[in-house]
């Protein structure tokens, strides 16, 4: 690094445990010591961090006390070992030139331009907190929920909590067929024994326990080629204990044959499906299927037009679909309509049609349209010293090995631009330092790593009573309350 | 003194013999298949080979006590010696000396290498993916289905990939290559790829 030329008259031990300055040097290393914030403590934020504590000091805000992202708040409680990535996070954390601040809104307690005076750069992981919206008339009406807040509410997510949603209801619908989608329908339907002993939050698991939903039909506009599910979810669906499939046999017509050129993960996940809807069960898995007393299935070429509802309750009774045909094959095949109509009769309908990232700061570029930040390969479009990272980068799709990919790439297109002079870090920055005087003169309190150890402790402690991982605290009032005990 | 020094040497012997067959099948680690002891790994595939080895570890230790006490690194028999090659992400080759049983994914870790491992070697994600030299590929067992299907999410999927975590090395992959795949710097958000999640 070109630090260690400047500074060569100091001793300097640059590495993860620390700097060591001595003597004189002391100005000239804290002037070209890097100071980068990183706005989400998602996989995106921490990845990037990873990257950046080799060559800066990096601080991570969160706006909620917890860190994590959708790691916490996304991905289901039946896949704990996906959230193992935690333990990664964690060593990032507690690196002395790393910095958490949770409990700060970036945007609402400290403005972007604030940020980027106290720092060298200011990288954006905030991710995608919105949702697409279908569109339809009959959107409002009770019992239709998107699937952010749905995994928010059995995930504990503070903001979705008054979710409640009603499961008395036979059939359930799920418009949409990508992961997302496929978790919430095995949440639904999976015998609430086995998700007793998962982090899912307690309010959930009574719900379901006094749910009457034994039938979830899950909803794509195109054919069984475009599905944007993956097979471990798939597999998934077809083991899970006391259901069975139901599907269109007809859906499938011509699929088989298109397999012979398809890349090998579409080939392995359609030919799960074409055996799960199309061959006759041996005797063993019909027998399960007899007893089983839930149903799932995917139905294909249908988009919601219309979600209908009852006059008086105002609650959804139903959803009308239109039938589809494909223009066009594989990856890039186009939904088009046929002009025939579909009514299905449901109790609860939840979208799972995408996330969406939404504009943080008047200041920050954000094209609408794609709801991402214009970038080039992270640097944000004609502001300098500012990039992004993770889904707010790329669009709302990606598993973590993507977005690390993703996270890793900004990382050193900001180190690039600090070895080549773009980024100058020449300048002293005071980085958390006025930070954190701005936010006490505004009266926020924010929530350091080991603050929130405290609350990881006291849910581990919580979840200990009843054989679950932990117990989710469930507003911010409640973190914030163990934080100052 | 001497009766200290006595007590001392016994509890070494102790130690070292107890580790040297550790009983496998029930520890939570071996369950799991994150254990990264090479006995573990051994005890697991069952071989004949395996069998000898462990032998090997025996009389090795046994040869340990009487020479030294305290000496825990004493050089490996040759027949041992797997040597192997990380190429990193930016092509910089790094050649590692390791051992029958020796896990990819924490040899690499062990050697500072680039080489994520999110879910911790529990076929939960494609962090670890590798590319394994056309030579060796097909001396690697067959990847069990949970592999294949984290395999089939990873980013530049390859015929020659294998996630990491679960290449155990023998004496037949010595002279392998693993090629950690590149990062692409283009990523295109019209949707026309879509990615799952």
């Amino acid at each position: 690094i070109w630090c260690l030329l400047c500074c060569s008259s100091v001793i300097i031990s640059v590495y993860s445990a620390g700097v060591i300055v001595r003597g004189s040097g002391k100005a000239f290393f804290a002037s070209c010591n890097p100071k980068i914030c990183v706005v989400g403590s998602g996989p995106a934020g921490f990845y990037t961090a990873q990257h950046l504590i080799k060559d800066a000091e990096v601080d991570i805000y969160e706006r909620l006390p917890v860190p994590f992202g959708l790691v916490r708040f996304g991905v289901a409680p039946d896949h704990p070992e996906v959230k193992n990535v935690i333990n990664t996070f964690t060593q990032t954390a507690k690196q002395s030139r790393c910095s958490f601040y949770g409990n700060v809104n970036v945007g609402k307690d400290v403005s972007i331009e604030e940020l980027q005076q106290a720092y060298h750069a200011v990288v954006l992981s905030y991710g995608a907190e919105g949702n697409r919206t279908m569109g339809v008339p009959g959107e409002q009406l009770a019992g239709v929920y998107s699937a952010q807040n749905f995994v928010g509410w059995y995930n504990g997510l503070p903001s979705c909590q008054e979710l409640n949603p009603d499961l008395s209801c036979e059939t359930a619908v799920i418009l949409g067929q990508g992961n997302v989608a496929l978790d919430i329908a095995r949440i639904l339907l999976s015998p609430v024994d086995i998700l007793k002993k998962t982090d899912i939050t307690q309010p959930t698991l009574e719900a379901l326990e006094r749910s009457q939903i034994r039938n979830v039909l899950i909803i794509g506009r195109r054919g069984p080629l475009q599905i944007a599910c993956t097979i471990k979810e798939l597999r998934e669906m077809v083991n899970l204990p006391d259901t069975r499939p139901e599907m269109v046999a007809a859906d499938f017509n011509g699929v088989a044959e298109a397999l012979k050129d398809v890349p090998r993960p579409r080939k392995r996940l359609t030919e799960l499906m074409l055996k799960t809807a199309l061959d006759t069960p041996g005797e063993k898995e019909q027998e399960r299927r007899n007893k089983a007393s839930r149903s799932w299935g995917f139905r294909f070429f249908r988009s919601p037009v219309e979600v209908l509802g009852d006059p008086d309750s105002m609650r959804v009774v139903g959803i009308r679909l239109a039938v589809n045909r494909l223009e066009g094959e594989g990856e890039g095949a186009r939904a088009v309509l046929t002009g025939e109509v579909e009514d299905v009769k449901c109790g609860l309908v939840i979208s799972s049609i995408g996330y969406k990232s939404v504009p943080i700061d008047p200041s920050v570029p954000f094209d609408s349209r794609k709801a991402i930040v214009p970038n080039n390969m992270g640097r944000v479009q004609h502001v300098s010293g500012l990039y992004c990272s993770g889904w707010l980068k790329t669009g709302p799709t990606g598993v973590i090995a993507t977005t690390m990919n993703n996270s890793f790439d900004t990382a050193r297109s900001l180190v690039e631009d600090i070895d080549s002079g773009t980024l100058d870090v020449s300048i002293s920055k005071p980085g958390s330092q006025s930070i954190s005087a701005l936010l006490e003169k505004r009266g926020v309190k924010p929530v350091s790593f080991s603050d929130w150890e405290k609350i990881d402790n006291a849910e581990m402690k919580k979840g200990e009573a009843s054989g679950k991982p932990r117990e989710k605290l469930l507003s911010v009032e409640e973190m914030l309350r163990v934080v100052q005990t | 003194m001497a009766a200290s020094a006595a007590v001392r040497s016994s509890m070494g012997l102790t130690l070292r013999l107890s580790r040297v067959i550790p009983v496998c099948s029930t520890c939570p680690l071996y369950r799991l298949n994150i254990c990264g002891n090479s006995a573990a790994s051994l005890q697991r595939r069952g071989s004949f080979d395996s069998i000898r080895t462990i032998n090997r570890h025996l009389q090795t230790s046994i040869g340990l006590y009487q020479i030294e006490e305290g000496s825990s690194n004493a050089e490996d028999p040759d027949d041992y010696v797997v040597n192997i090659v990380y190429i990193d992400r930016s092509g910089q080759r790094i050649p590692v000396k390791a051992k029958v049983g020796d896990n990819v994914l924490y040899l690499a870790h062990k050697h500072g290498i680039d080489l994520e491992g999110a879910c911790e070697a529990s076929l939960a994600c494609s962090t670890c993916q590798v590319y394994v030299s056309d030579a060796h590929f097909d001396k690697l067992p067959e990847p069990v289905e949970r592999e294949d299907d984290m395999l089939d999410m990873a980013p530049m999927l390859q015929e020659n990939s294998r996630l990491g975590c679960q290449i155990i090395l023998t004496p037949e992959l010595d002279g392998m290559e693993l090629t950690l795949p590149k990062v692409t710097r283009n990523f295109y958000v019209d949707g026309h790829v879509p990615k799952p999640h």
